[in-house]
């Protein structure tokens, strides 16, 4: 646990950083604003994108631009019913993504979930409050995954316990 | 050192913001398809009318201080002249009547100028392009003429150099350049000065690249126009000197700046992302900063003075003067944060070393950061001069909706706590 630390701060600064975004109408669209990482189309108002990385498992992507950022996140997943588990918890938020303002409705390849925060985002929400609440997500969804496992084998071990109790 | 006047005028981002020559009305673009013009009422600004025409979001306004005439531009590729007029129905009151503009450009205009004579105005675009406006008298509008060449991506700003011709522009392909927008129907033939001899139509007069590869997100000249500033997103400053020949770079450690302003021959405003107006001051041999114009250590209610309206975004009073009791919980809490998060600000210090990145522009307490602005300042612009010609209060808006008055001179007081602290 002592190495989350260092990876939330990492991730936060660089959040912070690529969250600096302003209004910026499309230059191949006319009369569009696009969110210009999703769009991709002038590379020159993109920046490079960035991996931080807390072993294979648990990493985050951020690719910023002059007016978005992508963010996805991929949850740590030890075994079968953890994947299950958060395959089942991504898709049950991504479903209602619309609720959540800054989640994208499909997860970027390779990624489990995806935010994307645009510049109109940023301007309705206070920039660190944004932030805060990303990094809490990545706290909280590696404990409500372990949490809902706990429980999901206590579950089956009562279960188990008294259906083999009626043979016994 | 006296605090800054700060107005809430609005819950929503303000994109731009012009005050009328005798500062007595105010110009803005509230992030929406109108301009609208505020007046001020005792301690507030109400709005007293709304410039109607664009169908887009309103990028930029200027408004020329001699000739009292307004421009906006916005994302619907077209730009307005507002002139006053007296109302045909009740003469004793003013309009404003729109002039066409012929920009003749495909992609949004995101910024405008008026020229220092106030006889043309630049209009940067996101079609690669800048448009040069003058007054056609026998159509009774604005034709435009563009330059083209060698721009190869948006222009993010544009400002006048105080001789009529040069204009300098930055723009998203990393490159602040200065251009000759000489027209020969308008202007006089300017004599020579630094930045070259002759000056035909569309000559380049300078290119300079941000140093390590961000858009540039302002240009400015200094009151002579001898030298000229610009900032990026690489978070530097890059000051031009052409006659020396000299070109610093100032490499800061917090957040990009958005925009600029020169306050003298030797100083110079940035803000931006971080939320606070930071004063720079040198000369072609070199540049330091000075301070922030917003004192963060300070105690937040002395920070307005009574012209201010309550603060209202972030949690409530969180920050102002918390309880003895909530006072050891509050130092709990960040503890907590610290170890389980990864936030690393502390209130009460400006910021650490490096701070610009790490947990916003400054400490936060009580969800609100302990800067005036809550968020990104959009635009900087000179407020008040003094006799002798230098910047003395400058007026600033921010994506929090808010509208600041500063201060040039309260940075210096902060100069021995901030310098060394914040950049290197």
């Amino acid at each position: 646990m002592s190495s989350l630390r260092p990876y939330l701060a990492a991730v936060r600064s660089t959040l912070t950083a690529a969250l600096a975004l302003e209004n910026f109408a499309s230059q191949v669209v006319e009369r569009h604003n696009l969110p210009e990482v999703e769009a991709a189309t002038s590379g020159e108002v993109l920046l490079n994108p960035l991996t931080i990385s807390r072993n294979e498992k648990e990493q985050v992507l951020i690719e910023p631009s002059i007016n978005s950022v992508r963010m996805s996140i991929r949850i740590k997943q030890q075994d079968d019913i953890e994947r299950i588990l958060c395959h089942k918890f991504t898709r049950f938020m991504m479903m209602r993504a619309e609720n959540f303002v800054i989640l994208r409705r499909k997860p970027v390849q390779g990624y489990d979930i995806s935010f994307l925060i645009t510049n109109f985002h940023s301007e309705t929400m206070l920039k660190h409050k944004l932030v805060d609440f990303i990094i809490q997500f990545m706290e909280e969804v590696d404990k409500e995954i372990s949490e809902t496992r706990l429980s999901l084998n206590a579950r089956a071990r009562i279960v188990a316990e008294s259906y083999l109790a009626t043979f016994g | 050192m006296s605090a800054p006047d700060a107005y809430n005028i609005a819950q929503v981002p303000l994109t731009a913001h012009a005050f009328s020559p005798d500062r007595s009305a105010l110009a803005l673009s509230t992030n929406s398809n109108d301009a609208q013009i505020y007046a001020k009422d005792g301690y507030d600004w109400q709005p007293i009318s709304t410039l109607k025409q664009h169908d887009k979001l309103v990028t930029s306004i200027d408004w020329a201080p001699t000739t009292d005439r307004i421009v906006t531009c916005s994302q619907d590729r077209n730009a307005y002249v507002w002139t006053k007029e007296s109302n045909p129905e009740s003469p004793s009151q003013t309009i404003w009547k729109p002039t066409l503009v012929v920009l003749k450009i495909n992609r949004a205009a995101t910024q405008v100028r008026w020229s220092p004579l106030e006889n043309k105005f630049a209009v940067a675009s996101g079609a690669r392009s800048i448009c040069i406006c003058s007054f056609d008298e026998e159509m009774n509008w604005w034709a435009s003429k563009q330059i083209k060449k060698p721009i190869r991506s948006t222009v993010l700003s544009i400002d006048w150099h105080p001789n009529n011709v040069l204009l300098a522009a930055g723009s998203a392909d990393m490159k602040a350049r200065v251009f000759s927008t000489f027209l020969k129907e308008v202007d006089k033939k300017p004599p020579p000065n630094v930045w070259g001899d002759k000056f035909p139509w569309s000559t380049v007069c300078g290119e300079y690249s941000s140093s390590s590869g961000g858009w540039v997100h302002t240009v400015g000249f200094s009151p002579s126009g001898d030298a000229m500033a610009f900032a990026s997103h690489d978070s530097t400053i890059t000051i031009v000197y052409p006659a020396a020949p000299a070109v610093i770079t100032l490499k800061t450690t917090m957040l990009p700046y958005v925009t600029l302003i020169w306050t003298a021959e030797d100083a110079l405003i940035a803000a931006g992302h971080d939320c606070q107006p930071m004063l720079y001051s040198g000369a072609s041999t070199g540049w330091k900063p000075v301070g922030s114009l917003d004192d963060v250590n300070g105690p937040r209610s002395s920070n307005f003075s009574s012209a201010s309206s309550p603060r209202t975004p972030g949690g409530g009073g969180g920050g102002n003067g918390p309880a003895v009791g909530r006072l050891n919980n509050a130092a709990f809490n960040r503890f907590k944060d610290a170890d389980s998060r990864g936030t690393s600000s502390i209130p009460g210090t400006p910021s650490s070393p490096g701070g610009g990145l790490f947990g916003g522009a400054s400490g936060v307490s009580g969800g609100e950061l302990m800067t005036v602005h809550q968020n990104t300042i959009t635009s900087v612009r000179p407020y008040e001069w003094s006799p002798n010609g230098t910047v003395t209060k400058v007026s600033t808006t921010g994506v929090d909706g808010k509208l600041v008055i500063w201060n040039v001179s309260a940075a210096v007081g902060l100069a021995p706590k901030l310098a060394g602290v914040h950049l290197r």
